[in-house]
């Protein structure tokens, strides 16, 4: 009895809970949740790779996408993972001092890929694909819209983090909800791998 | 007892598994941090150079070889604990399935032949 009082004294330092897996349900609840995510993306990828080359008015695809700029923004949503993963690293190690500076830029490097898209987009617009232009513009601004809203998401989570652990106000296990938030991250960067490829490197 | 014990031992264990630092040190990050970047170079490259009938293996390869490190090493999957893997791949084969399947029934496949 010593033994299961010592250990539940234990899981509440670190916020961990027992549970029939041994696994922590909220790690269970977040790959589940980025399978179902899959199947968002799955499908606006889909729909775009259908309408990429449905253009009756407007631009096509290589008339408009810049490689170069669009490689320069996937290289910094790249190396934002590294950045990520050594926040997670740093959380594990009880390090908060690096984990927020690690987090920090992070966020900043995600706030430049999105000040990129929008960039992207505004030139877009102004050389003539607008949201309703073609098929392809509809089904592009839409596949790269949700990408760049889950960027911005996954922004305010990291800020939000940097907040809280800032003030030792994050609930429960702290390595854990930073793996959570990395998780996240590191999702959104894999679903840009696939989107540069299919979206900018194939031409229509 | 024998339960209060066993309680005690997977308590542990979850506590374990949540506090352990799983996964490869930072140099190792860098490590594979630059690897994903020169792998983006060539796939960027393709752009500027004629690959030929290479072309679009190239680019795919490349986009599996990227898609499946990140998840591996920089999402832990490759450390953690199968059950994990299970989910995440179940929706993204069932997300392939489902759109390939798709994108058949609307002859994509045949247009680009």
């Amino acid at each position: 009895m010593a033994d299961t009082a010592i250990a539940h004294d234990h899981d509440s330092d670190h916020g961990a809970h027992v549970t029939s897996t041994g696994l922590s349900n909220t790690k269970l609840g977040m790959w589940m949740f980025l399978g179902s995510e899959c199947l968002l993306f799955g499908g606006l990828i889909s729909t775009y790779m259908l309408y990429k080359g449905r253009v009756n008015s407007g631009p096509q695809p290589d008339q408009i996408f810049d490689i170069p700029f669009t490689s320069v923004s996937s290289f910094v949503l790249l190396m934002s993972s590294l950045t990520m993963v050594l926040a997670v690293s740093a959380a594990q190690r009880k390090d908060d001092r690096n984990t927020n500076l690690w987090l920090t830029i992070t966020a900043l490097l995600g706030a430049t890929f999105v000040g990129g898209q929008v960039y992207e987009f505004t030139a877009f617009y102004r050389e003539g694909l607008g949201f309703t232009t073609s098929l392809f513009g509809s089904s592009f601004y839409t596949l790269t819209g949700f990408h760049g809203v889950h960027v911005s998401v996954g922004i305010i989570m990291l800020m939000a983090l940097v907040g809280m652990i800032s003030r030792n106000r994050v609930p429960g296990n702290k390595a854990e909800s930073v793996e959570m938030v990395g998780l996240y991250w590191h999702f959104v960067d894999i679903v840009w791998i696939v989107i540069f490829t299919l979206v900018y490197l194939i031409p229509s | 007892m024998s339960t209060a014990t066993d309680h005690s031992a997977t308590a542990e264990h979850s506590s374990e598994h949540t506090e352990e630092h799983h996964g490869a040190s930072d140099k190792q990050y860098i490590v594979i941090a630059l690897i994903l970047a020169a792998l983006t170079a060539i796939e960027v490259s393709t752009y500027y150079v004629d690959f030929g009938p290479l072309f679009m293996p190239t680019l795919f390869v490349l986009m599996t070889v990227k898609f499946v490190v990140v998840v591996s090493y920089f999402m832990h999957l490759k450390f953690d604990n199968k059950l994990f893997s299970y989910l995440f791949y179940s929706g993204l084969i069932l997300a392939l399935t489902v759109y390939i399947g798709a994108l058949s029934t609307f002859k994509f496949f045949l247009q680009k032949g």
